[in-house]
């Protein structure tokens, strides 16, 4: 037996093991997503228990060295832990834009100090972060944006609005982009992390086309930010912007999750409908989704030694997204009028109708399908003007 | 496993791509073979270097003179072939053929594989009867008769098929036309009698035969594995041509993909490189990141049928239909981002066009696999 092989029957082992029951069941809703954070409630004791016990382990970002929380595992021990993961059908111990976004960017910028504390908290699930980002102003034109960091010694004074935040009503800290030179467009911002209970900070629900309030508007009034928690150089800040937004495209994209990308043509044998053409419709996506599954695969294990164009997450990200979008119409389609409920307890809460809303936000959200096109015409296909 | 080429393949790629640009290229060999009308429609040169190169024997067994390789790499030169458009028996032959016969006695893969190994000698594959492949019906009949068959019946889509040493033939033996069981394949010699093979060019240039065997008689020993239960071996054999042409597509599209938006970078209109216009930027991207995921199903296929997965079938046809269609959105571009010249001979990527066209109802088009998606999957 190899030592992956080994790996794989002890990681197996451990799962049947740790993992309990109701954590193995496929995720239904958003409130099945275990996001931690200090003002966290656990849906059940077993979601408590599954996160608490991966993180002991450093399961619950298997690929961080151990020093930050992680398991330390190497890029082919770690695909081995996602596919036995997925294999037993467990859910993900923990998600967040932490793990998914800043700490990826911290392990590359960040330093000793910052990676120590902030990723350990991470990988505990103890501090929840959100993405600080948007403005009413700067949407796709993200580096025109207005937030300003005054210089006033050992702090910054913070002033300014933030939109699209996603979970800033439940998050904890925020990595946040501001201006610091108003003179430079792209070496005038800085990538600030600071306390949402801070001061001067204020979010505001955005209700949705699905009735959910995911999103927020975030005020900053005079925020005292000390400068130890500046991320990479003063006004270096798009640096560690653009790295990150590499991994949340990588995200959206919903490369390596089997559940955004799987198939979906069983619907129709469970739902029992005859319909030759919706069929025919499934069977293409199903094609599309199986192909797009092993493009994540590709592209992740090509991510882990380097091989991937550090353009690919934004076709990833345009790919995936547009493949979810294409999914949710489908399900609502092979739905009829049952997925038109709006909060029916059958449909529980009209979560079909809802998704496919929330879908609607894939192509939009971390760079718009249109942006990945030009990116990729830019710098992969190296068009000219682009 | 991976899912990108070991370096072991990435070097096969390296030089594969190499000899195939130098010795494949169109002109040399798909515009001479096809404007000189060349009765075999490829040349028997290129496949005698195929074979110094070792790309023969590939597939075959190391016991038979062969490289015991898989489809990953067999997939490396079928890219290169799409790529160059370079007609080639290699499909048919080192491919398909030599997975049929491997699954035969050692003394018909004695009698037929040294020669396909030194590239002497070359397979065709005569499976559809019919204008669409439905290889779930087959009616063409072997009779016992003394110690071997008689063959009778019709075969089309024969690519190669007049130009082969041997026909590798699935023909009923029992039960009826549907029956998954009562096939058997056999392995054809060119010069029994009752063959009749009419021969015509394909839109690709490619030739493929209508062949009718009247009462050909067959040896005992022509039989490839057991007789009535071919359909095992049989279904190996698509599933080689499938994800091999699904690979020669994937190839085919990156070619016509780099001449077009080589193209874009160098055609002027309106004082412009019609490249700097984002409505064609943005098809441009959306093709890239196309022909980046039909790779990427047609190597994850590729690897389940050398592991041996059981999600294999499903993979295969999932890659089938998925090369083909992305294929077919290049070769459309293509001509498409060309404009008039794209219409003319003498630009190639009408060429490519051409051979997409041929490569989609090579072993089952995109609603034919689609077709076997949902059946596979249980829907």
């Amino acid at each position: 037996m190899s030592d992956l092989e080994a790996f794989r029957a002890e990681i197996r082992t451990w799962i049947e093991a740790n993992c309990p029951a109701e954590m193995r069941r496929p995720v239904q809703d958003e409130s099945d997503i275990c996001w931690g954070g200090r003002n966290f409630v656990f849906k059940n004791d077993a979601q408590k228990a599954w996160m608490e016990v991966c993180a002991a382990k450093g399961y619950t970002v298997a690929d961080w060295p151990k020093a930050y929380g992680g398991a330390g595992l190497s890029p082919a021990e770690a695909k081995v832990w996602r596919e036995e993961l997925a294999c037993a059908g467990a859910r993900p111990p923990l998600s967040s834009f932490g793990i998914w976004m800043l700490g990826p960017a911290l392990l590359k910028f960040g330093t000793e100090e910052q990676k120590a504390h902030y990723l350990n908290q991470i990988a505990r699930g103890e501090i929840r972060w959100c993405q600080g980002y948007s403005e009413p102003g700067s949407g796709s034109d993200l580096v025109s944006l207005q937030t300003f960091g005054e210089d006033n010694g050992d702090h910054w004074v913070v002033n300014g609005q933030k939109i699209w935040t996603s979970y800033a009503d439940k998050a904890d800290w925020i990595f946040c982009l501001v201006r610091t030179d108003k003179a430079n467009t792209y070496q005038g911002i800085s990538f600030l992390l600071f306390d949402m209970t801070t001061p001067g900070v204020t979010t505001k629900p955005i209700k949705l086309i699905s009735g959910n309030s995911p999103f927020c508007e975030t005020f900053f009034d005079n925020v005292v930010v000390p400068k130890a928690q500046i991320v990479g150089q003063l006004n270096r800040g798009w640096d560690v912007a653009k790295y990150l937004l590499g991994h949340e495209r990588e995200m959206i994209s919903g490369a390596g999750d089997g559940g955004q990308t799987s198939a979906i043509g069983n619907v129709l044998r469970r739902s029992g409908l005859q319909d030759p053409m919706l069929r025919a419709e499934l069977a293409q996506f199903d094609i599309d989704a199986l192909a797009f599954a092993a493009c994540g695969e590709k592209f992740l294990d090509e991510i882990k030694v380097g091989k991937a164009h550090p353009a690919q997450p934004n076709m990833m990200k345009y790919a995936g997204t547009e493949l979810n979008k294409r999914r949710h119409e489908l399900l609502m389609a092979a739905g009829g009028s049952t997925a038109l409920e709006w909060d029916s307890e059958e449909t529980r809460g009209g979560a079909a109708a809802r998704s496919w809303l929330r879908t609607k936000a894939n192509s939009i959200e971390g760079g718009t399908s249109e942006v990945m096109l030009n990116v990729v015409a830019k710098r992969i296909l190296e068009l000219p003007g682009a | 496993m991976p899912l990108y080429h070991t370096e072991d393949q990435a070097m096969l790629a390296n030089s594969v791509s190499g000899f195939m640009a130098d010795e494949g290229g169109i002109k040399k060999q798909l515009r001479h073979w096809r404007d000189t009308h060349c009765k075999d429609g490829f040349g028997h040169g290129l496949w005698k270097q195929f074979a110094e190169m070792g790309l023969t024997g590939m597939l075959a067994a190391e016991e038979d003179g062969g490289l015991a390789m898989g489809h990953v790499e067999a997939g490396i030169v079928l890219a290169e072939i799409g790529r160059n458009l370079t007609p080639s028996p290699f499909l048919t032959t080192a491919v398909m053929g030599v997975t049929a016969l491997s699954g035969g006695s050692a003394d018909l893969r004695g009698r037929w594989l040294p020669g396909v190994i030194a590239g002497e000698s070359v397979l065709a594959v005569a499976v559809d009867e019919g204008a669409k492949h439905r290889p779930e019906r087959i009616a063409c009949l072997a009779t016992r008769a003394g110690n071997g068959f008689r063959l009778t019946g019709k075969k089309d889509f024969v690519v190669q098929g007049a130009s082969a040493d041997a026909l590798i033939v699935a023909a009923r033996t029992s039960g009826s036309d549907s029956d998954a069981d009562g096939v058997t394949l056999f392995a054809v010699p060119k010069n029994a009698a009752g063959i009749t093979h009419n021969s015509v060019r394909l839109v690709d240039s490619a030739m493929a035969s209508h062949v009718t065997f009247d009462g050909v008689e067959l040896d005992g020993d022509c039989v490839i594995g057991e007789v009535d239960g071919g359909r095992t071996l049989l279904n190996k054999v698509l599933s080689a041509g499938r994800i091999g042409a699904a690979a020669e597509q994937t190839g085919v599209a990156a070619g016509a993909f780099g001449m077009t938006t080589t193209y874009l970078k160098t055609r002027k209109q309106f004082g412009k490189l019609i490249g700097e216009f984002q409505a064609l930027q943005h098809r441009a991207a959306h093709l890239y990141s196309e022909i980046e995921i039909a790779e990427a199903v047609v190597l994850k296929a590729q690897q389940l049928l050398d592991g041996g997965s059981e999600r294999a079938e499903l993979m295969v046809s999932a890659a089938k239909a998925k090369a083909a269609r992305v294929c077919n959105l290049a070769v459309r571009e293509g001509v498409q981002m060309h404009g008039g010249v794209g219409m003319t001979d003498e630009y190639d990527i009408g060429l490519y066009m051409k051979r997409e066209r041929a490569l989609t109802e090579f072993m089952g088009d995109a609603n034919y696999h689609a077709e076997r998606v949902a059946q596979l999957s249980g829907y």
